[in-house]
């Protein structure tokens, strides 16, 4: 007899501890679970994960799955559908979650196309229909311009939900059981190869508490280096900081992707965003609403970043940024 | 190696960049509508069309850009002529509209079908409207053929794609037997510059436009997008703008007012 439930595919960040888009998706499948009736299941993947296993217990699921395979290190695609999959055919989830991640984004179409069923990504809310028990998702389309509610009659019900959009859910005292899953995934399933995986630059923006970030109104590569002074200046006020940038700055090289901030980039939640030469597009500011302060330079008034930031300052930024470091130097 | 043949998958959306206000909701019928908004080639498909050219250069080619849509996205889609495709193909029926990314992959892949042989399919990561980011992926499965996503670039060597996907901390270098499909990243190039006078030359091409009956379609594969609601967000904040005589004054402002009245940054 199968589990049916909530299922909620959890994350496993590659030093072996729960991915923090894990315990968002806890977050809103618990109350999806409340409002249908159902457990709530939380699955991870991975060799050698017993102890992430062990501390997701504690995360308020009725059951952990701890799915493990030598073949799951080092994520291969093609195998990790697969072992979703041999879940899903076990438990039999009614509403399947994912995160909008690296790994959510690879896995959720391939998997959608093999459960026929309609995959909704990158919701921000989620609500059970009182009327017919079916998922309401909501998601930001046109970049944000506009929000779009959704629905489908199809099992399960399919969704990736977007990081940062729920709070992660606190660690309870009470554990629950851990159910061993063992894949039936073979060497053969692979179709693509991994030859090399190269580490660039590792940006902790999503952890970030003061993001400095430029926009194509920096005009030089060169002047990024004024935006690093003043993220060294801040950084002794906060714990963490990152560089953050706007999608050109990616695609001219000045930057790597990772410190790409947007719809196609990292959503963060600093305390502090100061956004210099960014014109605010939707899919840029789909990244910040985490944000608990948005300052904005730019030298347009009419820059679209002004109706989402708290403070303002219009002006050209290589003449405001020198006044602005040095006076936060003289006072602090 | 004989020439490579290539299918580009491309979409005309509204420019991704219209400002809300050019935004808005036509709530009984569902539907988005737009104000003195510019169509456009959804910029992701700008970069896989890119690849898909500089591939033809280095190997050799025939390339053949397929789009599901209106009759009217010709002229927009027109400008892949101008950058050195050999075919384009539009789909367009009646019967074909608001369908959801598997329904648009199983058209797509029905199209390419017909087409015959091919070794390379590219679509773009994501399409600037709906902002689902599945067709590529479902159509290499409707197609049973490999495929890598948000890939930055590409090499075609021994009849074997091998590729660099972008990592959330770098690239992995993958690589699979072709026929394969790709779905291009911006960080895989920029579209080439087009003038005008080669933009109004390549309006003059050709467009073979097949529908509904040349496909075969099964109609039980037709899934709709289900909408139950759109509506815009209300995310408008009240700014403050900083105010002084020069930008210097409205810097140090900013500081004492950072740091003083919100205390946002603290000693
Ligand atoms: C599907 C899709 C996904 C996307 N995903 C992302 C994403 O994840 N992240 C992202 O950022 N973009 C994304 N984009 C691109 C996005 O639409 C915009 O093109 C991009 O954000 C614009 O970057 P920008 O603001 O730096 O450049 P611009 O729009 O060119 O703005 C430059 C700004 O700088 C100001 N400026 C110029 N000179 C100065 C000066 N001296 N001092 C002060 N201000 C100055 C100008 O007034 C202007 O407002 C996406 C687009 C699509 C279609
Ligand atoms: N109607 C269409 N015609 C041609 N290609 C499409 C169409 N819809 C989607 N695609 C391709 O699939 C990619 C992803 O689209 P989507 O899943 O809608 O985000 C796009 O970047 C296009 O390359």
């Amino acid at each position: 007899m199968s589990v049916n439930g909530v299922l909620v595919c959890g994350e496993i960040t590659r030093e072996g501890d729960i991915d923090s888009i894990t315990l968002e998706l806890l977050s809103i499948g618990r109350r999806l679970a409340e409002s249908s009736g159902e457990k709530l299941i939380v699955a991870l993947f991975g060799d050698g994960i017993g102890k992430a296993a062990e501390e997701v217990a504690y995360y308020g699921a009725d059951m952990v799955y701890k799915v493990e395979s030598p073949l799951l290190e080092g994520l291969n695609v093609d195998i990790w559908v697969e072992a979703v999959d041999g879940l899903y055919r076990e438990i039999q989830p009614k509403i399947l979650l994912m995160g909008q991640t690296a790994t959510g984004m690879d896995i959720a179409p391939r998997l959608a196309f093999k459960l026929n069923t309609p995959l909704t990504t990158d919701c921000t809310d989620l609500n059970v229909d009182a009327e017919d028990g079916l998922l309401l998702r909501t998601k930001p389309v046109y970049g944000g311009n506009v929000s779009g509610v959704f629905k489908y009659q199809e099992e399960p019900q399919f969704v990736t939900v977007r990081t940062k959009a729920f709070e992660p859910v606190e660690r309870g005292s009470a554990k629950c059981e851990i159910i061993p899953f063992n894949p039936d995934i073979d060497r053969s399933m692979i179709k693509v190869e991994s030859i090399e995986r190269v580490k660039e630059e590792v940006v902790e923006l999503d952890k970030a508490e003061v993001i400095v970030a430029a926009g194509r109104g920096i005009e030089e590569p060169e002047n990024l280096e004024k935006l690093q002074e003043l993220l060294d200046l801040l950084k002794r006020y906060f714990d963490s900081g990152e560089i953050g940038c706007s999608r050109p700055l990616v695609d001219q090289g000045w930057l790597s992707s990772p410190h790409q901030v947007g719809l196609t980039g990292q959503k963060v939640a600093p305390q502090l965003y100061i956004a210099i030469g960014i014109s605010g597009a939707s899919q840029h500011v789909a990244g910040i609403s985490g944000a608990k302060k948005v300052v904005a330079i730019n030298k347009s008034s009419e820059a679209p970043i002004f109706k989402i930031a708290d403070y303002g300052v219009v002006g050209e930024y290589e003449e405001t940024l020198p006044a602005f470091k040095q006076k936060l130097e003289e006072i602090l | 190696m004989s020439e490579l043949k290539i299918i580009v998958c491309i979409k005309k959306i509204p420019d991704p960049e219209a400002p809300p206000k050019a935004v808005s909701i036509d709530s009984e019928a569902k539907r988005v509508t737009f104000t003195g908004v510019a169509p456009m080639i959804n910029p992701f498909d700008e970069n896989a069309l890119e690849a898909a050219i500089r591939l033809k250069e280095a190997n050799g080619g025939y390339i053949t850009v397929l789009s599901l849509g209106e009759k009217k996205s010709k002229q927009v889609l027109s400008k892949a002529f101008a950058v050195g495709i050999d075919k384009l193909i539009l789909i367009n029926d009646a019967n074909l509209k608001d369908l959801d990314s598997y329904s648009r992959a199983y058209v797509l892949s029905k199209a390419i079908e017909r087409i015959g042989k091919y070794d390379i399919i590219f679509t773009g990561r994501q399409a600037g409207d709906w902002d689902s980011g599945q067709t590529g992926l479902l159509l290499a499965e409707f197609l049973q053929i490999p495929s890598i996503n948000l890939v930055r670039s590409v090499e075609v060597e021994d009849g074997e794609l091998i590729v660099k996907k972008v990592k959330p901390d770098g690239y992995e270098v993958a690589k699979t037997k072709i026929p394969a499909l790709i779905t291009a990243s911006n960080e895989i190039g920029e579209l080439r510059y087009v003038s005008v006078k080669q933009l109004i030359e390549a309006r003059k091409e050709p467009v073979d436009i097949w529908n509904d009956d040349d496909l075969g379609l099964d109609q039980q594969k037709l899934r709709r997008l289900g909408i139950v609601d759109l509506y815009k967000p209300e995310i408008e904040k009240e700014c403050y703008f900083v105010e002084g005589e020069s930008p210097q004054e409205k810097g140090e402002n900013l500081a004492i007012l950072l740091v003083e009245k919100d205390s946002v940054i603290s000693a």
